[in-house]
Parts: structure tokens; sequence; C-alpha cells
């Protein structure tokens, strides 16, 4: 790695070199050697389960590399914890922010540093104070009020607050984890602004996010993480969408979806009208052997649409049909008995039993079946699990392994087996490929195929474009708990699920005026 | 300093026909578990040490003195098991006990001396105690460990209402309360078979039925089992309900052993020997682990400790001191295996 140093400026703010890591199994990072040198905002971009996060928690002293080290200003340091980052001056801003409800935004930002008056009394007024001065200085003084309480902080002023938290303690280098996520448009635009405003006083700022039009808005450099690889870095300004999706990528898309199905014309599940607290009119048609993909942004419900359909929450109006009848859901059960098999979003927290066996979580979902008078039979469950192991190429070591010990990509098809195990009529996927190398990724894709083409009725979500375009025989978009569109698979690109996705933001054109 | 380890990064990769042939002694531990193996061992060197103290230690008498005063502690330890596995906790146990002895005393004696009505009633008084524990934390939403701390308080005050303050009925001129106070099957005392009979049935229970698998599922994790389609609340009910009539089977036996109704007396205290002998057996605490045959390996340690210390005159406030002791070292154990980050609270 070539490093220029100055008399002032001893190296880059932050640099990583040759790091490794591996987590039981997954070989997360091999070798990644990336400079974030100051006043720059650099950008990094992968797939889910590229390495992207667990950069960021080496960076953060969540994790400690394998191999390889952390050069701060040049020296190389040990980070044995966030606390640890942040007294070098790196400073990671959750995703979620964490926020202390009940005590004022300027508690917030000074907590764990309160100033004090002598006797451990705290000085409230020179709180406020400071707090004032400091949004001053940094050119936030209408953003927000020192007084208001954390719950009261909307999502844009809740990443503010862990802004303020980092500029308050001299940071150097700031990393953004999707901070976008839960952002109205507007809102990103302050935070860009905010970002560069940071830049431009020096900071190293890393800058993590999934989109495409968001990168080229704000990054200097871009660096693509692929399989837990440095696919490349490029300049901005020299490169564009095309290159960064093959770096990404790395291979032709297409390849990776298979498509030997036909959908038939039978609807399968009809959802009409259903309202819920989160979602409103929500209207879709599922077919035999068809795949239709729910597109949109994070948080535009779809998860909430999901969990309507499969009885975890209660629909307020409207009706949900399998094969023509209405269907009664008032909890999973109802679900699991109309034949609809659900692979939530969070797998570990939603679906596995993480310390129970393979067997037993294949099984579990189908203990009425091997049971005779109550008592489950060993050998059928064990003949049932081994049926889904060979099928789905489940790679464990043996049937009793523990689940916890598998790769995200095994456990997944773990979950997928247990659900098919039913044999069910459709099935509703939450991000079945999230945090998963791109080989299970594959499978897993091969197997939503060979589903489709036995008749199985599927409805994906997936937040990650080339997936959605690649799966689907039709796109379906939500916004804001809204169906705002539907494409056919010919129609659909790229361009169009966004502009769906993000229909209200369009409207209302915030292109291009750096503040 | 430097960062770099120079540790090979590749992982050991997990070979998929993992039939290596061990020695035996593993293979014995294996099959009863590193948890069982150090209970086993903990035991030999209780019973090897108090024997060596005191030639009264190891004989039958002694031996059945301990079976006898481990029967009760170890039935509420069994269902206990099964309220942890769940994920939840009861520690009203002793009190429904207490208000199960009271109550079957009673009816004996209302009934003319009725030992089916006397024990009916019992487990009837136990159900309803279970069930109204299982609605507060369910659809009351309350924390388990504060609805059965409440409870443990409320249902020591019924027993204590019903009984009038003081021992109550006379039980002793009934055959069957003599049968099972002081009866012997195959030379092992009647006590020791009702301990037994509900630990095999429990046994059979979670490891062998749908019903264990899914109590197993709700404790492992209640998110995942609820969108299996399990009907979770129901579950906790009933559990908690087996709870309360395995209370009443030893609030029973506590009748039987006294002679009377005993509203407190021999039930008290119960809830944290119950508890202890479940968590020192490995039933994980947040669920989802465990099983009856470390939890009664557990019930025999701490019966056999308890007896040794009062055979070698240990002061009965230093074993109070021991018990908490115990519980503490045992979870802090089950915790460090976990791995679990000393920061801030447990979860």
């Amino acid at each position: 790695m070539t490093k220029n140093p100055s008399p002032d400026l001893p190296g880059p703010a932050l640099a990583v070199e040759d790091i490794h890591k591996n987590f039981a199994g997954v070989h997360a990072l091999r070798g990644i050697t990336l400079d974030f040198p100051r006043g720059t905002v650099t950008a990094l971009m992968g797939e889910n389960g590229a390495g992207k996060s667990t950069l960021i928690k080496i960076i953060n002293g969540d994790h400690r590399p394998g191999r390889g080290r952390v050069l701060v200003a040049g020296t190389p340091r040990v980070l044995h914890s966030p606390a640890d980052a942040r007294r070098h001056g790196i400073r990671v801003i959750p995703q979620e922010p964490e926020i202390v409800p009940h005590v004022s935004v300027a508690e917030n930002v000074y907590i764990g540093a309160l100033p004090r008056k002598p006797g451990r009394l705290l000085d409230r007024a020179g709180l406020y104070r400071r707090m004032r001065s400091d949004l001053e200085r940094l050119g936030f003084a209408h953003a927000i009020a020192p007084e208001t309480l954390g719950s009261r902080l909307s999502p844009a002023q809740r990443q503010l607050v862990e802004i303020l938290r980092a500029l308050t303690t001299e940071a150097a280098v700031l990393a953004f984890d999707e901070p976008t996520s839960s952002l109205s448009e507007h809102e990103v635009e302050t935070l860009f602004g905010l970002i560069r405003r940071l830049r431009d006083r020096g900071l190293a700022v890393v800058y993590v996010s999934h989109r495409m039009r968001e990168i080229f808005r704000l990054a200097d450099r871009i660096a693509v993480l692929r399989d837990g690889e440095l696919a490349g870095v490029r300049d901005a300004a020299r490169t564009d969408e095309g290159e960064v999706v093959r770096l990404m990528v790395g291979r032709d898309l297409s390849a990776l979806f298979a498509r030997n199905r036909s959908a038939r014309d039978r609807v399968v599940l009809e959802v009409r009208d259903v309202t819920t607290d989160d979602v409103s009119h929500v209207h879709l048609d599922v077919r035999e052997g068809e795949v239709v993909a729910l597109a949109g942004l994070v948080g535009a419900g779809r998860s909430e649409l999901a969990a309507a359909l499969v009885g975890d929450v209660p629909i307020r109006s409207g009706e949900v049909r399998v094969d023509g009848r209405p269907l009664r859901l008032r909890t999973p059960r109802d679900a699991v008995r109309a034949g609809i098999g659900y692979a939530p979003e969070e797998r570990k927290a939603q679906a596995l039993f993480l310390t129970g066996s393979v067997r037993y979580n294949i099984g579990v979902a189908v203990l009425d079946r091997l049971r005779r008078f109550r008592f489950v039979g060993a050998r059928r469950e064990r003949l049932l699990a081994q049926e889904f192991v060979d099928r789905l190429d489940i790679r464990t070591p043996s049937l009793d392994h523990e689940v916890r010990k598998l790769s995200g990509g095994n456990q997944q098809k773990v979950v997928l087996a247990r659900r098919l195990a039913r044999r069910p009529e459709i099935l509703i996927l939450d991000e079945p490929t999230r945090g998963i190398d791109i080989g299970a990724k594959a499978e897993i894709y091969r197997l939503i195929d060979e589903l489709a083409a036995a008749g199985v009725a599927i409805l994906v979500i997936s937040s990650e474009l080339p997936e959605v375009l690649g799966l689907a025989d039709r796109v379906v978009v939500m916004q804001n708990g809204r169906i705002t569109g539907e494409l056919d698979r010919a129609d659909a690109d790229e361009e169009a699920v966004l502009a769906l996705a993000m229909a209200f933001d369009l409207a209302e054109p915030t292109q291009g005026n750096p503040t | 300093m430097t960062t770099t380890t120079d540790a090979p990064p590749p992982m050991p990769a997990t070979s998929a026909g993992g039939a290596h042939v061990r020695a035996l002694p593993r293979r014995v531990a294996g099959a009863v578990g590193a948890q069982n193996t150090s209970l086993i061992g903990a035991l030999i060197v209780v019973v090897g040490t108090f024997t060596w103290l005191d030639d009264g230690y190891l004989t039958r008498a002694n031996m059945t003195v301990i079976g006898d005063t481990v029967a009760v502690t170890g039935l509420l330890a069994v269902v206990q098991t099964v309220v942890i596995v769940c994920g939840a906790l009861d520690i009203s146990v002793g009190s429904q006990a207490g208000v199960a002895s009271v109550v079957s005393a009673m009816a004996f004696t209302s009934t003319d001396g009725n030992a089916a009505l006397g024990i009916l009633a019992a487990i009837g008084v136990g159900i309803a105690a279970g069930v109204v524990n299982g609605i507060v934390i369910v659809y009351g939403r309350v924390n388990p460990v504060i609805a059965t701390l409440a409870t443990l308080a409320a249902y020591k005050g019924v027993a204590q209402l019903l009984a009038g303050g003081r021992a109550q009925g006379y039980v002793l001129g009934d055959d069957f309360f003599i049968f099972v106070a002081r009866g012997k099957i195959l030379g092992l005392s009647v006590q020791i078979w009702t301990l037994a009979v509900v630990a095999v049935a429990v046994h059979v229970l979670l490891k062998y039925t749908d019903i264990g698998r899914n109590i197993y599922a709700i404790g492992g994790n209640d998110t995942a089992a609820r969108l299996a389609g399990i009907n979770i609340n129901k579950y906790l009910v009933s559990v908690y309900a087996l709870a309360g009539v395995v209370a009443a089977i030893a609030g029973v036996i506590l009748t039987a052993r006294t002679g009377s109704g005993q509203p407190t007396s021999g039930s008290e205290g119960l809830e944290l020997k119950a508890i202890t002998a479940a968590a020192l057996g490995g039933c994980a605490l947040k669920g989802g682990k465990g099983g009856v045959g470390g939890t009664l390996l557990a019930v025999f340690l701490l019966g056999a400790l308890e007896n040794g210390l009062n055979v070698v005159g240990v002061n009965s406030f230093w074993q109070n001191v021991a018990q908490g002791a115990l519980l503490v070292v045992a979870v802090v154990i089950q915790q460090r295996r976990n791995g679990e980050r000393a920061v801030g609270l447990p979860t």
C-alpha cells in the first residue's frame, strides 16, 4: 500500500491494512487494505454480506480483526471497544441512533460528560449554554432545540444528536452506516449538507449505503467490497453507476437467477383492500407458480404487510383470500393452517431456535404430523430432516448440530426447510438472502424458482434491486404503507422501481442544490 | 504495539462425516452431558467428604432421611424445570404447596375422612392458583418474577387465612395418609416413589412429546414459536397450572408427613431450593434449555449437602447463607459459559 506521509499530516486519518475476519466458518473479510483521507467522503459499497458492516465494526472497535491492522493517523492502534475507538477520534453513527427518551437533547448529546458544579451537581445552565454555542458554531441552531425531549425527536433529529455527540468529542473520522434508511428526501438533503460541511472542515467521512444515487451525490471516492474483498476504489467523478454495479456483482447478474417456471392463471393469494395500523388499502394477487416481488424503501410497510398476511398483526379492514376462500387471520396459527409459509426478515430473532439442533429446527413445524398419540417419532423426524438437508444442500456436520453454529446461508436454508416441510401453497419470504454469501444466494434463487415451478405462489420482499428484478415475474412497489404501482417483468427496471418507491419525493424535485 | 496476529486465517472446516471413534469415558460423558457429569462428580465429593467426617452419614437410616426431605423439594424443582424451560419462573410454588396442604386437610376433615376428596380439593386449588399466575402474567403482562413474587405473598396469606394461622385438621387416622407418610414399596418410601413417578412423567412430556418440543420452542425463541403457529398463551397458562398441580401434590405429602394441614411450616423457602436446583441442574434461566435429569441430580446434591451439614452440626443460619451463595454461583457459572459480556444488566 502506498502512503504519502506529509510533515503536517502523518498519513491518512484512518487506514486499514490487510484486514481479515472470520465468523464461525464464514470468511467475512479477506485482506482489505484501504485508507480514509482527511477532507474526503469515502463511500463504502457492496451487496449485503460483502463485508461493509464487518469493516465498520472493526473500525468501531466492536470486532478485532483476525489479521491485519488499523492505523489511526499513521500509527497502528488496537481498538478494544467503541469507547476505545472514540478516544482515537473515530466515531461511527449507528443506523438506529441510541437516544435516551426521557431527557433533553442537551443531556443526550453530552451524556457521559455532563458539565458539573462543585459537589457533583449538574450545571444545567452551563449545559444549555454549551449546547447553544456548539449548535451555533456548527450551524444547527435552527435544526434542534436543546430542551426537546429525546422521545419527541424526528428520525433526522435523532441522527443529528448522534452527530453532535461525535463533533463535541473531537472526532477526526466519522462513519455513517446506512444513515438515510429512515429519513425522508428532505431530511436526506439536510444530512448531506451537514456531511459536506464536516468534510470541508477536514474530517474523514466514511459513508456506507446501498443507494447508488445518494453515493454519487455525496461521495468523493467509492470503495466497493465484494465477498469480503476490495473489488476496487474509484474516483466518484470518473466512474458511473454501471461500473460500480459491475464491481459490486462481479459477474453476470442474470446467471444467478434461474427461470424454469411459468406462472399459471389460477390466483392463489388475493389481498383485497387490506388496512392495518401500518398499511392502507393494499390490493395484491399472487398466482400459482408466480414469484411476486414486493419492492420499496425500508419502512415502506412491506414487512408490516407480511406480518398481517401471516396473522401476526391484526387486519383492521379488508380481506385475504386463499384459493378464493376468505381467511380468518387472528393468529399465525391460522395462516400456518391455511398453507401460508413465512420466512421472516430477522431469521435469528424471529425464526430460529439457535441452541436447538438442525433436526429440531426443521421438525418443530410439523410435530403434528410426526407424532403418534403426542409422542414424537425420533426416527420419522430424522428422516424428514435428512430429506431437507439433502434437498436444500444444507451444509451441517450432523443433524444434531446446533443451528447457531451454521453460516447465515445455511441457517436461512434451515428456516426454508421448516416452512417447506409443511408443503405450503403460498410462501412469503422477507429478505430471504440478507447477509448471506453470493453462492448461497444463488442456491436460494434456484430453490425459489424450483418451488414456483412446482406451483407454489411466492411473495418475496427484498430491498436489493438486482434481486427484485432478477427474481420477480411481477414487481409490486410500496411506499408509506400503500402500493404505488405494479410493474411486469418486461417493464421493470431500476429507474421505474425507484421512481415508484420514492413517488412522493420525486413529485417535489429537490435535485442537486447543495446547501 | 501492533495488532498483527500470526494465526492463520482459514477456519477449520467442519467435516461432514464426524463419526470418530471416541474413548469410552468420553462417550459416557457425552451421553450423560458435561453438566450432569460435573453434578455426579460433586455428589461423589459431597457424600465422600461427609462419610469421612461422620460415620453416621452413609447409613441406610440417614439415606432414608435424605430421600424423604428431598422428595418435596424434588417435586417442586422438577416442575420448576418446566416453567424455566418456557423462559419463565414460578416463585410462588412453596405458597401453593402451603395452600394445598391446608385445603387437603380441611377437605378431608369436613368430608368425614374422605382422603380422595381431600386430595382432589388440593389439586383443584393448585390448578386454580397456577391458572391465576398464568393469567396475570400472560394477560396482565406482568413479568413472571414480579407476578409470582406477588402471589408468593398472596397465596401464603390465603393459606394462613383458611387455616386461621395454625395447623388444621388431623389426617393420621387415615390409612391413605399413613401410607403416604410412612409406607414403603420395594424398600423405597412412597414419597420417593411419588417424586420418581412425577419426574418420569415430566421427563417424557418434555423430551418425547410434541408438547415438550413446543415448550422448548417457546423458551428458545418465543417470536419464532408464535410465527410457527404455537398458541403460546395456552401453553404458558397450562405450564403454570401444571406447576400448581405438582405443588398441590407436594402439599398433600406435607400434610401426610405432619399429620395436619400446614399453612407455612415445611413449605416456606422451598421456591429458593427449587430454583437453585433447576439452575444448578443446567436449566438456562433465559429458557429453552434444561431437563429433569440435571435438576434431579442437583436436588440430590443439595439434599446430601444440607443433611451433611446437619449431621456434622453446622448452624442452620450458615446453611441459609450457603444456599443463597449456591444459587448465585450456579447462575454465574451458567452466564460465564454463555460467554456473556459483563456490561450493564444481564439479559
